[in-house]
């Protein structure tokens, strides 16, 4: 079922991106509804999906994006590890792994894109790109990280309900 | 018969009087006279109509508003329905207007072909400036058709699918238009960034390099039809000790609003890379 349900999330969410996010920019940052709702079902206890959902998304991304076909995909398993690994050893309290979760995989996801585009010829000043692109981009998807989490926390109880012992 | 002589000296005077009364009403004189008289009495039923009616609205006001209430209600609602109408109008006006301006600009400029398609997308990634416009393979597009609308050059065609493609604006860090400058007819280049400035470069130091240029494409290389309009200098650096100046261009293209588009679909573009010469 989780598996299945990510098919119109994921569509729904990337029509998202594609037709209202990434036309609001901060600075020239937009925020990353995919990359958000991927690492918000990655902290899910119950979720058991969150690698299927993470190469969907990577893939879907992929199909429209002028990035390299390899980097979103690449970028959000990384993600999605960065997110299972919090979930799993460090933090207690979800909502705090999610914010910490979403700046730090901003962070990664960006540096990654940029490595791949200079690799690619693309001649990217790194500080314009830090201060005008990616930073915005990170407090865009901070703002946006607790509705997102919150969907896709009532998602995934609505998908996974808790066993009653 | 001294009796009815009276009488009918009496019937006479009255008469007389009643006429001369009517003859002074009917030319205005007795005016005065009527005002005085009929004053109290207007007053007087003033008062009481508007006491009459004091009372019936005390008597019948419950009914009132509800009726009220249910044609505001009725009227709100009307009032909301027109709103979304005029709404769905101008939005449908503003699209209008920019497929009308598109349209004049095709028909100013038959010797190209146009297929007209609308922005539907951008891309996801702050790095890139590419759009997504509806049409394909599907309505003739190819991969590297010029992109652009009635005020200039937008970008060209990099993936496309049967039914969508995605353009590369000109203002994409990945972005290389060779241009014409106008009024020298010295050929430079332009080049996107990360945050959507085009830069042109590769002026000799020779070219006098004013803000306020032409920037058009020159055609060279294949990639582009020649003379599309791109932009306008706006600001100059130059230094005695580089090899060329080089300026920011404007585009006359607002990217951040783009609605429509126009792919020009009788221009194929020439790939020379068979052709620079490669170290031996």
């Amino acid at each position: 079922m989780g598996a299945l349900a990510a098919f119109p999330v994921l569509i729904i969410t990337l029509m998202l991106q594609l037709a209202i996010i990434s036309r609001l920019p901060l600075l020239h940052g937009t925020a990353d509804l995919m990359l958000l709702v991927l690492v918000a079902w990655a902290l899910q206890e119950r979720v058991r999906t969150a690698w299927f959902w993470t190469l969907l998304g990577g893939v879907m991304v992929t199909l429209v994006s002028g990035l390299p076909f390899y980097m979103p995909v690449f970028g959000y398993l990384i993600a999605t590890g960065v997110a299972r690994l919090l979930r799993r050893q460090v933090w207690q309290t979800q909502l705090l792994a999610m914010f910490v979760t979403t700046f730090a995989t901003t962070l990664i996801y960006h540096a990654l894109s940029l490595a791949v585009l200079q690799i690619a010829g693309r001649g990217l000043p790194i500080s314009d790109s830090l201060t005008l692109v990616t930073l915005p981009s990170a407090l865009i998807n901070l703002m946006l990280a607790l509705p997102v989490y919150t969907l896709i926390t009532d998602l995934a109880h609505w998908l996974y309900p808790a066993e009653i012992a | 018969m001294r009796t009815s002589g009276s009488q009918f000296f009496r019937t006479a005077t009255i008469g007389i009087v009643v006429v001369g009364l009517v003859i002074f009403a009917l030319s205005g004189y007795m005016q005065p006279l009527f005002r005085t008289a009929i004053s109290p009495l207007v007053s007087a039923q003033t008062w009481l109509s508007s006491r009459f009616m004091a009372v019936y609205e005390f008597v019948t006001v419950p009914r009132d508003i509800a009726s009220l209430r249910s044609q505001n209600q009725a009227l709100e609602s009307e009032v909301a329905g027109l709103q979304t109408q005029i709404i769905e109008l101008e939005q449908q006006l503003r699209e209008a207007q920019v497929l009308y301006a598109l349209l004049d600009f095709a028909r100013s400029s038959p010797a190209s072909q146009y297929v007209a398609a609308a922005v539907i997308g951008r891309d996801p990634s702050p790095f890139l400036h590419y759009v997504i416009i509806d049409h394909g393979s599907d309505h003739g597009l190819r991969r590297g058709m010029p992109v652009i609308t009635d005020q200039g050059l937008v970008g060209r065609i990099d993936a496309l699918t049967a039914t969508a493609a995605r353009v590369q604006l000109v203002t994409d860090p990945g972005s290389t238009v060779n241009v014409r400058l106008q009024s020298t007819r010295t050929e430079a280049q332009i080049t996107g960034s990360v945050t959507g400035e085009i830069e042109l470069g590769l002026v000799s130091q020779d070219t006098t390099l004013l803000p306020g240029e032409i920037v058009l494409t020159s055609g060279l290389g294949g990639g582009y039809p020649p003379d599309l309009l791109v932009g306008q200098v706006i600001s100059v650096r130059s230094s005695g000790t580089d090899l060329f100046q080089s300026a920011s261009v404007q585009s006359v293209v607002d990217f951040g609003s783009l609605q429509a588009v126009l792919v020009i679909t009788n221009f194929r573009p020439v790939d020379i890379t068979p052709l620079i010469p490669t170290n031996p």
